[in-house]
């Protein structure tokens, strides 16, 4: 059996740990006997991004000792398996420790969940069922850094009860961009109220992508304009296989809950439109 | 806005001017948007196109590798095709050489091709100081000038203009230019390019002197290169009696051959076209045909220090398409003015720093983070240049530029420190996200509920405000995941 270690990310762990619990029941109820080692904590992407190398340096030692061992390594977001594929040599030659260089090199494989599910396992259809108008945005660094391409849509398509609704301007960036969305504010909120008026036009009930970053900062406008969109993780809808939104949600949303959104375009989605 | 980028605010800030006028926004947004379109179009036809991207960036790494040896070809070619080779190594240098041939040659006044590299060393100032007119002749080029204005695109510097602002510009400034724009001008774009041809001509036939940059200058022949849409360039190098191009020193390719792949790359990604319309090429001096005296003057202006840089050299191969900038979101939403340079765009936030160096003023540093990092651009860049790999390898010199003049750590350095600290152990992290969750829980109280259950924060004052003034926060949950492994994750299987 491959030891497969489960990667959370420091901010799914601390913010959103559901999307983590959605992985591991994914990934069980596929078989996978996932682990999660104790030791991991951050990739060190927001230290390299704001151009902080030698602070990612212990980070990327601590993942390295923390995935030690593991045949694979899992995880659900986009721009952190992006992280540790595209910018942990960068780190590594920096610090000048060929041992750091070498750990590296022979780190195990990082996958991003969709990559996993449908290039390791072999599966499209995970069994989830999740009845509500979904729209996908598919995040900068899964689509250009990972070339995840349609994987992510190819398993949305095959939830049962899910209808996907096309984003427009989907591969277009949300404005996030880590330390963009405070240093330049201004034009992080500019391209998130984009992106967030092209998902109120879908009339989606609930938005979709593989990373929390992205989509803590265009719910977090959504949220503000008061639009009753929820968004959530991809890994939450593949785990559901009964209706998610519950009536605990709607009493708690209020009178802006998903039940109140109107559908005012219904197209469904097609896989070239969204990877193309 | 007056006619240089001195004095341009850091990016936020001067984004911030553009993000509020919202009709720059909205042109900006269709001008990106059309050419968008056009260039996947036109991309799209192409099945090898993945193959010549790789052919011309080895092309240009081939140069960037033996510069000097190729530089020195260039100079015998020209030299013997009758061309007369000047070296400058800076902005000054080169204007000063300029400036003396026009006057060398008694002209108060020379036409001008588009040319990035003579807008980068401010080339119609030191003309204008010495008391030479320079006449752009490019049709946007030249609404920038009447208009006392910035260019603020690569390909299109009068993007942000529309065509109510261009006949208005045309009216007023004309006159004192030369030829004045009939009474009866509307903004049609065919009146307006009629206006522009009828002033243009008495320049073209009355100059004695042109300059010109060039896009490519073949080290093999000694043949420059210029590709243009209007015809007007064509009209400069071939009228006047004397020719002066100011080439950026990477600009030379090794082969003849070489051309076929560029200019295969250029105009598609440019302006979304299978063959730009004039493409002009000249080498030396040919008697009793063109301009019977032809200068070339090789630039450096900064290029050396990019070469030094493993990753940042990469810059170098940019053959100044402007696809980065029209695919740019950040681009589409502040204009070209915001980057205080001539480079604008992706590729502005990455050549422009190295240029001029990082550390030395906020504007420049503020350059390299003027991205979200989303990677479009090196996604069209057909000689794929990787910016978001350069911008975050300047970032990084812009910390380290820093850190070095500090005896204080700032307010960044130190959180990067303490987060750096924090995230290297796990106990560490998890004893920060168990005080978290009890500010969550603190946080919850004051929060209102989102659609799904959790609970948001509005604008928050401190740090955080930053974030927090237009989106909502969430609030740290209860429980990490971590500690939910540990409690039962591990033994649900
Ligand atoms: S960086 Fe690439 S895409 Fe941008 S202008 Fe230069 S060649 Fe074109």
């Amino acid at each position: 059996m491959p030891r497969v270690g489960l990667m959370i990310t420091c901010l799914n762990d601390a913010l959103f740990p559901d999307t983590g619990r959605a992985v591991v029941t994914l990934l069980r109820r596929l078989g996978v006997d996932v682990e999660f080692p104790a030791a991991q904590t951050c990739c060190g992407q927001p230290m390299v991004n704001t151009g902080y190398l030698d602070d990612a340096v212990p980070l990327v030692r601590n993942h390295l000792d923390a995935f030690d061992g593991c045949d694979a390594i899992v995880t659900p977001s986009g721009s952190c398996a992006g992280s540790v594929r595209h910018q942990h040599h960068l780190v590594a030659r920096r610090s000048g420790d060929p041992g750091l260089v070498r750990g590296v090199e022979q780190a195990p494989p990082t996958y991003e969940l969709t990559e996993y599910l449908v290039d390791v396992l072999g599966v499209t259809d995970v069994g989830a069922y999740f009845p509500h108008r979904v729209t996908y945005h598919p995040t900068c660094h899964s689509l250009r850094m990972l070339g995840v391409r349609d994987r992510p849509v190819r398993l949305l398509r095959a939830v049962r009860g899910l209808t996907l609704l096309e984003l427009p301007g989907a591969s277009e960036c949300c404005g996030f961009g880590g330390t963009f969305a405070v240093k330049n504010a201004e034009t992080s909120i500019a391209m998130g109220n984009d992106k967030a008026h092209h998902v109120r036009s879908t009339g989606a009930e609930v938005l979709v992508a593989g990373d929390n970053s992205c989509l803590m900062h265009i719910s977090g406008l959504l949220s503000r304009q008061r639009s009753g969109v929820r968004v959530m993780h991809l890994a939450e809808v593949l785990a559901a296989t009964e209706p998610v939104i519950s009536g605990r949600a709607e009493r708690a949303a209020g009178p802006h809950s998903v039940g109140s959104a109107t559908p005012d375009a219904r197209t469904a989605v097609t896989p070239e439109a969204v990877t193309r | 806005m007056s006619g240089t980028f001195l004095g341009t605010p850091a990016f936020p800030t001067a984004a911030r001017a553009a993000l509020e006028d919202s009709q720059l926004r909205r042109n900006l947004a269709h001008a990106t948007g059309t050419i968008r379109g056009k260039r996947a179009g036109v991309v799209g036809e192409v099945d090898e196109w993945e193959q010549l991207r790789l052919a011309g960036a080895a092309i240009k790494d081939r140069v960037l590798r033996h510069l000097p040896d190729y530089l020195e070809q260039l100079e015998r070619s020209l030299t013997a095709a009758g061309a007369t080779v000047h070296w400058a190594r800076d902005a000054a240098e080169a204007n000063a050489i300029v400036v003396g041939l026009a006057k060398a040659h008694g002209t108060d006044e020379v036409v001008k091709v588009k040319s990035m590299a003579t807008q980068e060393i401010d080339l119609n100032s030191a003309l204008e100081n010495a008391g030479i007119h320079a006449w752009e002749t490019d049709l946007a080029e030249l609404i920038v000038q009447l208009g006392d204005d910035l260019p603020s695109h690569i390909l299109v510097p009068a993007i942000h203009r529309n065509r109510a602002e261009i006949r208005e510009i045309f009216l007023r400034e004309m006159g004192s230019a030369g030829r004045a724009a009939p009474a009866d001008l509307t903004d049609d774009p065919r009146r307006l390019a009629a206006a522009a041809r009828e002033h243009l001509r008495e320049k073209f036939l009355r100059a004695r002197v042109a300059v010109s940059g060039a896009n490519f200058a073949v080290a093999e022949t000694g043949t420059l290169t210029v590709v243009e849409s209007e015809g007007n360039g064509r009209m400069c190098l071939t009228l006047p009696e004397v020719l002066i191009s100011v080439v950026g020193i990477e600009k030379v390719l090794p082969t003849f051959a070489d051309l076929d792949v560029m200019l295969q790359l250029l105009p598609r990604s440019s302006t979304g076209e299978r063959m730009n319309p004039y493409t002009s090429t000249w080498t030396g001096v040919t008697p009793g045909d063109g301009p019977q005296e032809v200068h070339v003057v090789l630039l450096d202006n900064g290029r050396t220090d990019v070469l030094a840089d493993r990753t940042g050299r990469q810059a170098l191969r940019c053959i100044r398409c402007s696809a980065c900038l029209n695919v740019c979101p950040v681009y589409e939403r502040t204009g070209g003015h915001a980057y205080g340079s001539v480079y604008p765009g992706p590729i502005g936030a990455i050549l422009t720093p190295q240029l001029r160096g990082v550390g030395t003023d906020p504007q420049t540093d503020s350059l390299p983070y003027a991205s979200s990092l989303c990677g479009a651009c090196f996604e069209v860049c057909p000689v794929r240049i990787d910016i978001p790999e350069v911008l975050v390898h300047l970032r990084s010199e812009v910390v380290d530029a820093h850190r070095e003049h500090r005896r204080v750590p700032s307010v960044q350095d130190m959180a990067m420190k303490a987060a750096s600290w924090t995230l290297s152990s796990a106990a560490r992290t998890g004893a920060a996200e168990r005080a978290a969750g009890l500010g969550g829980r603190l946080a919850a109280k004051l929060g209102r509920p989102a659609p799904g259950g959790r609970t948001v924060l509005g604008a928050v004052p401190g740090p955080a405000s930053a974030w927090s003034d237009s989106r909502d926060v969430p609030v740290p949950a209860e429980e990490s995941f971590r500690a939910w492994w540990e409690r039962t994750g591990r033994d649900e299987a």
